[in-house]
């Protein structure tokens, strides 16, 4: 990668029955979108734990995006409406820690939404590549050891 | 010098408030056992040892360390590193030491901050030319040096190698017990529990918690003055945050006992690193649960703007062993 410019490194938690359907959808409609989003599939976005959105920006990822089944088509009823309280109150946590909210982002993409996916993930990179790198990227001085 | 037969313990404090020294002596009569199993080398609190007597001793000499406390200076760092290399077992005693405690909620500053504070900003303080500790200065040809400042405060196993855990603020009468029971068993056949114990529980703090619990159907959080809470019901179900559902237990759920929520001081249940964000996940799951389908995205922030200071309250003692230890200050 060149030096001068800086490419975001993206993490997306994406559920396997709304959100990675509309990935792969956008992939086998080729539907071009930014190479910057690293994908992880999970059964539901009530899976992804707070506690996986601060070690991925711990660990030097520029922007998370955790996508989901819009609301009322959870498959399994109810998990994206613990999504959305819990990446509401990690967003305000971010806030207190110094680090940008904006770089995490919530979205609902059907599974019939593959352009919508392709225009998310455009439009998330622009905006962090805005954004600049992560701080957290940087000084680690204090992480003498790690548990 | 030793007896025969009788192991060597040694007790330090780093950032601590000394409420973990204290603890030790409430375990009353039982001090006595300790005395009779092992000779104290050093106890900064209690007994006149200087750092140059253990300094002197040979490496692995001591056979039991407890620290309790932060390190939040060189001088905490430096001791931790001398007495891990006295001791044959390290012991991280309280909070502080095992996820940074109370002190590491100064982790949301740096050192220039809090010596603005501490040195400037205080109403009580008279300080024009803005003096603050130095760790080297002259004074009449003479050299005097302090301890450095840092920071940030780590934990001590992010400073040493720590064998066992004693979590609480302060450590439970029970679990001191426990282990000073560890301890003995040492002592008399140096047979020891594997690396990285917790002396506490592996449940939460609701298994002790005698209160009923009924469906959780919080539509905000009250601090605990607004309302005068059921003394036999769950506080969560009365909407007081009480972190009790994402703490270690062990501590016989004490302040429930006396109708104040847990605040979360054992720290994390075994396998989860990050306390505040188990919290965080805690709280979003039961908050607005009735009716969620219907919520709005504003109803939602508003809901979440009910819980004053996350970062304080989530990582009142666990910020520097969680995921991102410090404020990013730019």
């Amino acid at each position: 990668m060149n030096e001068d410019k800086f490419e975001p490194k993206i993490v997306g938690f994406c559920c396997n029955w709304c959100s990675y359907a509309g990935a792969d959808l956008a992939a086998t409609s080729r539907i071009q979108y930014p190479p910057n989003i690293r994908i992880i599939r999970v059964m539901c976005s009530g899976r992804v734990s707070p506690a996986f959105l601060l070690k991925a920006l711990a660990v030097g990822a520029d922007g998370v995006l955790v996508a989901g089944c819009h609301p009322g088509d959870c498959h399994y009823m109810a998990g994206n409406y613990k999504t959305r309280r819990r990446v509401e109150f990690t967003r305000r946590l971010l806030e207190q820690f110094g680090v940008e909210p904006e770089r995490l982002r919530l979205e609902w993409i059907s599974a019939s939404e593959g352009t919508k996916f392709a225009e998310v993930v455009t439009d998330f990179t622009d905006k962090i590549r805005k954004l600049g790198p992560n701080s957290l990227r940087g000084d680690r001085r204090w992480q003498k050891r790690e548990r | 010098m030793a007896e025969k037969g009788k192991i060597k313990l040694a007790f330090y404090w780093a950032a601590t408030c000394g409420g973990c020294d204290v603890a030790t002596l409430d375990i009353e009569e039982k001090i006595l056992d300790v005395v009779a199993i092992a000779d104290i080398v050093l106890w900064p609190v209690a007994m006149d040892f200087k750092y140059q007597d253990v300094e002197r001793m040979e490496a692995k000499s001591i056979d039991v360390c407890l620290y309790n406390g932060a390190v939040r200076s060189s001088e905490h760092e430096e001791i931790a590193e001398m007495l891990r290399e006295k001791s044959k077992v390290m012991i991280a005693f309280g909070s502080c030491a095992c996820f940074g405690g109370i002190p590491g909620l100064g982790n949301v500053a740096n050192r220039e901050q809090i010596f603005s504070v501490a040195y400037k900003e205080t109403p009580s303080t008279v300080n024009p030319e803005y003096i603050t500790p130095m760790t080297e200065v002259e004074v009449a040809g003479e050299k005097l040096t302090l301890p450095e400042f840092y920071d940030t405060v780590k934990t001590l196993d992010q400073t040493v190698d720590v064998d066992y855990y004693v979590p609480g603020c302060p450590p439970v009468v029970d679990r001191i017990n426990d282990a000073v029971g560890i301890i003995a068993k040492y002592a008399e056949t140096g047979e020891l529990p594997p690396k990285g114990t917790v002396v506490a529980f592996d449940k939460t703090v609701c298994d002790e918690c005698p209160r009923e619990r009924e469906e959780k159907k919080l539509r905000r959080i009250y601090r605990p003055y607004e309302i005068k809470p059921d003394p036999n019901k769950c506080l969560l179900d009365q909407g007081i945050l009480c972190m009790g559902p994402a703490t270690r237990g062990g501590c016989g759920s004490q302040c429930l006992n006396v109708n104040m929520p847990c605040r979360g001081c054992m720290g994390p249940t075994a396998e989860v690193k990050d306390h505040g964000a188990a919290v965080l996940s805690m709280i979003a799951s039961v908050l607005g649960l009735e009716g969620e389908e219907k919520m709005s995205d504003k109803e939602v922030e508003e809901l979440v703007s009910s819980v004053n200071d996350q970062l304080g309250t989530f990582y009142r003692f666990t910020l520097p062993s969680s995921l991102l230890r410090r404020v990013i200050i730019k």
